[in-house]
């Protein structure tokens, strides 16, 4: 279990720094597809913020959570990627061929545009998840599974 | 110019990851392969490959760092000087033939940036030139990893699910 941290300094930048670099994270996922990025990145950024308020304001602050509850949605990036493939075959084309995706008005290229950005929204919300399922599962056995029990 | 950055760059890496190796305090080790990661970034950043870098600093020299930490802060505290026993005879005689060969294989590889090798004659002028149109993606790094190959990138996202899930099963207990 991770105690709060002692120093002013450590919790008065981790306020000020969590928003910011969740807003980073955020642009980094959004502009992958106009700049070096994407879901990757953007994801391992987000959930990095996330550590980092459990980091320094320890498991039982409110900041955490957040984090606790964001654990029940292990495999949600993963259905969102692989349920774009599906909505993609059930508009008649192949698994994950954007451009069946059945979005009326939208030509060729934008469909293929959206899709990416849907999955990359996938990959985000997967790879966060997981990077905070891992540092909680290093950190704290009981507060855990009393958080997923009680 | 070009040359002096690479060869300082390439200095700093080995420096690092000889004393990651070498140093005896395993918290020192984490930190210098931090740097290490980072100046790895900072070279893929000089090499051109900007997605590669990003990825690097950020996952490399940043979450693996966090999670090394919290993996030592977990362990008792009289892990944290390593015994280091005297390496194998087959490891001495064995690692540097390894290198020697890879060596000579590294004489076959095409030039950097060369326009006639294989990995940039082949497919990647299609996805060059058609990536816009065909996804108004300016990013072809983007298009190629989420449509192009978008069931590579679907697999990748499982493996990254499924080694949280097993971090989950084997580090989550009940408390005693």
């Amino acid at each position: 279990m991770i105690q709060p941290h002692d120093s002013i300094i450590v919790k008065s930048l981790g306020r000020f720094l969590i928003p910011v670099i969740q807003i980073f994270g955020l642009y980094v996922l959004f502009f992958g597809q106009y700049g070096p990025g994407g879901g990757f990145v953007g994801g391992v950024i987000l959930g990095t913020s996330i550590i980092l308020a459990v980091l320094t304001f320890g498991h039982n602050a409110s900041r955490s959570q957040i984090a606790k509850k964001l654990l029940h949605g292990d495999g949600v990036g993963m259905l969102i990627y692989a349920g774009v493939g599906g909505l993609c075959m059930i508009g008649g084309g192949e698994f994950l061929n954007y451009a069946h995706l059945e979005i009326p008005g939208l030509e060729v290229a934008s469909r293929r545009s959206l899709g990416i950005v849907l999955t990359q929204i996938g990959v985000a919300l997967d790879v966060a998840v997981t990077a905070i399922s891992i540092v909680f599962s290093l950190s704290a056995e009981e507060i855990i599974e009393d958080s997923l029990n009680g | 110019m070009t040359i002096a950055v690479e060869i300082v760059l390439l200095i700093l890496l080995l420096v690092t990851a000889a004393g990651a190796i070498l140093v005896k305090d395993l918290m020192s080790a984490i930190l210098l392969l931090g740097t290490y990661s980072f100046f790895l970034s900072l070279v893929w950043a000089w090499l051109g490959a900007v997605d590669v870098a990003f990825v690097e600093a950020v996952v490399g020299a940043g979450l693996a760092t966090v999670l090394f930490l919290v993996t030592l802060f977990g362990t008792a505290p009289k892990d944290s000087r390593l015994r280091r026993p005297p390496p194998p005879i087959a490891a001495l005689f064995a690692l540097p033939l390894l290198g020697i060969l890879l060596l000579y294989a590294a004489n076959d590889l095409p030039e950097f940036g060369d326009p006639n090798s294989p990995a940039s004659s082949h497919i990647s002028p299609i996805y060059l030139e058609n990536s816009f149109q065909d996804s108004h993606t300016p990013n072809v790094v983007t298009s190629v990893l989420m449509d192009y190959r978008s069931l590579d990138t679907m697999v990748e996202t499982v493996v990254i699910f499924t080694a949280g899930i097993a971090c989950a099963l084997l580090l989550r207990r009940k408390a005693s």
